[in-house]
């Protein structure tokens, strides 16, 4: 590599940095992004540069491929599906890094250049190594977040799926990793022995991602895509040591690190370790187990009766949850938020960390209602005011609002942090039934003296207030 | 002694650290976008593709260069394009 593509390569990296930091700030953020986006278009064209003249076939037909593909699917995507598209885009990342590693193999080590000699013995230990992690961390990306995908689309079950010993499957097919993986790198030097072994390592990979996924269930999913994403980093890091190219392994390492937070940041949300996500099954045992049923004293209001509460309220705050944006009532909680403000109400809204599908999913199906970010509040900060509030109007949230979570050891949510709306003077909860949420237990909110439930698809709850104040 | 193993296992180490640094004052209200931003980045992976995909022989190597170079294309392209529609929605409240 010359030195002025090493300098280009260096100011690439340094836009990202630059680009994710400007991303703090939501005034910047747009800008954050376009900084980032142009150093990875000063990445490709110094790349395509720095390789003279070549036969531009085959990067012509991928890159028009790949650009028409990524551009359909941004621009088609519903706001509510972000997750598994997410997790679609991370999957190609992973893909392309193991897709590297290989072809590089075949070149450096079948090709012309190489021939009848091990991984080890044409590129080294280290290369060796990083070729093997590359083609393992990368596989796992892939079909770990295909799988990902069909869960959260709902092309299979989102229910965890737990094979019988599936422990032990995974600590065999774990030893086969690490044993193709070492003939692979080391001890095959046979070409087609070695292709064989190669191709082996990448099939064991591909069905490992396959085995880590499948037994969590939908509800776990957003961790599994945060650490995902951690991984599509470190497989591009890894390809950056096959190459010796700093700036993979910059930015590898950098989305490295970007994943591994948001994983922390869930994980601590749902009050779980990571190991409890990935070797939990967690909700397999509970579907059915105490589920509804059993409520008493449960008190519920009609739409008109909720809409004279909110007439007499000062302070109201909403608590989102996914349901109200699979009942796309985004626009309609804003219209009503926005009659209550013409009045002189204060109007807030309480967004837990895990509402929605995945970290800060809420706040993006809240912005493309035009709802001002500047009346979202994260659960530390608004979790003082529940207790001088009216009215708190609970959307499609469930187990978040639990305050068995808060005051009931016994409860396996126990420890979770959730937002207090118990502690408002009332709280109208809009919800089809009395039916439990993702972690299958009953609610003791809905029994609760100041709680009232309004029966109802809250987009046909909150249109209905809506008609009922402007009545008035 | 200094291999470009060596210092690529620097420049990797260190970039861990300032990636926990940026990432961590990112506000959740910002994490959808982030995650997805971040997985854009990812495709960086594009600069192996494309030289991937120039070798000359064999022609293994290309056709699996060329695969690359889709996939990494379709992370990078469409991460980008949808992140930039997720914070073109983000707007204040006075305006």
């Amino acid at each position: 590599m010359s030195a002025i593509i090493y300098v280009f390569y260096l100011i690439s990296a340094a836009m990202f940095i630059v680009g994710l930091k400007l991303q703090q700030k939501v005034r910047s953020a747009r800008k954050g992004n376009l900084v980032s986006a142009a150093g990875m278009l000063l990445a490709i064209v110094v790349t395509m540069v720095g390789m003279g003249t070549f036969d531009w076939s085959y990067i012509l037909a991928g890159v028009v491929v790949g650009s028409t593909l990524g551009l359909i699917t941004a621009y088609k995507v519903r706001m509510t599906d972000m997750p598994q598209m997410v997790a679609v885009f991370n999957g190609m990342g992973g893909g392309a890094s193991a897709l590297v590693a290989l072809s590089f193999f075949y070149r450096v080590v079948l090709g012309d250049a190489g021939g009848g000699g091990t991984m080890e013995s044409v590129m080294g230990v280290d290369g060796a190594v990083s070729a093997v992690l590359s083609v393992l961390i990368g596989g796992v990306t892939f079909s770990g977040s295909m799988v990902a995908f069909a869960k959260l689309q709902g092309l299979v079950s989102g229910q965890p799926t737990l094979l019988p010993g599936r422990h032990i499957i995974n600590i065999l097919l774990g030893l086969a990793v690490l044993a193709v993986g070492a003939w692979a790198a080391f001890f095959a030097h046979d070409p087609a022995d070695l292709a064989m072994a190669v191709w082996l390592f990448l099939g064991l990979s591909l069905v490992l991602g396959v085995l880590l996924v499948i037994p969590i269930g939908g509800a776990d999913m957003p961790v599994v895509i945060s650490l995902l994403n951690s991984y599509s980093g470190l497989a591009a890091s890894m390809t950056g040591f096959v190459l010796d190219n700093n700036l993979l392994i910059i930015t590898g390492s950098l989305v490295g690190a970007a994943g591994i937070i948001l994983t922390k940041i869930m994980c601590k949300a749902m009050n779980r370790s990571l190991a409890n996500v990935i070797f939990g099954g967690f909700g397999a045992q509970t579907t059915g187990a105490g589920s509804g049923g059993e409520y008493t004293n449960v008190k519920s209001a009609g739409v008109d009766e909720a809409a004279m509460i909110l007439d007499g309220a000062q302070s109201v705050i909403f608590v989102p949850g996914y349901g109200l944006a699979v009942a796309q009532a985004q626009h309609a909680v804003r219209e009503l938020a926005e009659e209550l403000q013409g009045r002189g109400v204060s109007v807030k809204y309480a967004i837990h960390p895990v509402a929605g599908r995945m970290p800060g999913h809420m706040n993006v199906l809240l912005a493309e209602a035009n709802v001002p970010y500047d009346q979202l509040f994260e659960m530390d900060k608004i979790n003082g005011e529940f207790k001088t509030t009216d009215v708190v109007v609970v959307l499609g949230a469930n187990d978040v609002v639990n305050p068995a979570a808060a005051n009931d050891k016994t409860s396996p949510i126990y420890g979770m942090p959730i937002l207090n709306v118990h502690e408002a003077r009332t709280v109208l909860v809009v919800k089809r039934s009395l039916g439990a949420g993702f972690a299958g237990i009953r609610n003791s909110l809905f029994e609760a003296d100041n709680a009232l439930m309004v029966f109802s698809d809250a987009k046909a709850a909150l249109t209905g207030m809506l008609d009922e104040l402007r009545e008035d | 002694m200094l291999t470009p193993f060596l210092i690529g296992l620097t420049v990797f180490v260190l970039a861990v650290f300032l990636g926990f640094e940026v990432i961590a004052k990112v506000p959740p209200t910002l994490h959808t976008p982030l995650m997805s931003g971040a997985n854009a980045i990812s495709g960086i992976t594009i600069v192996g593709a494309l030289i991937a995909a120039s070798s000359s022989s064999p022609e293994t190597a290309n056709i699996l260069g060329l695969l690359a170079v889709a996939f990494a294309m379709i992370n990078v392209v469409g991460g980008y394009a949808v992140t930039d529609r997720m914070m073109k929605m983000f707007r204040g409240g006075k305006r």
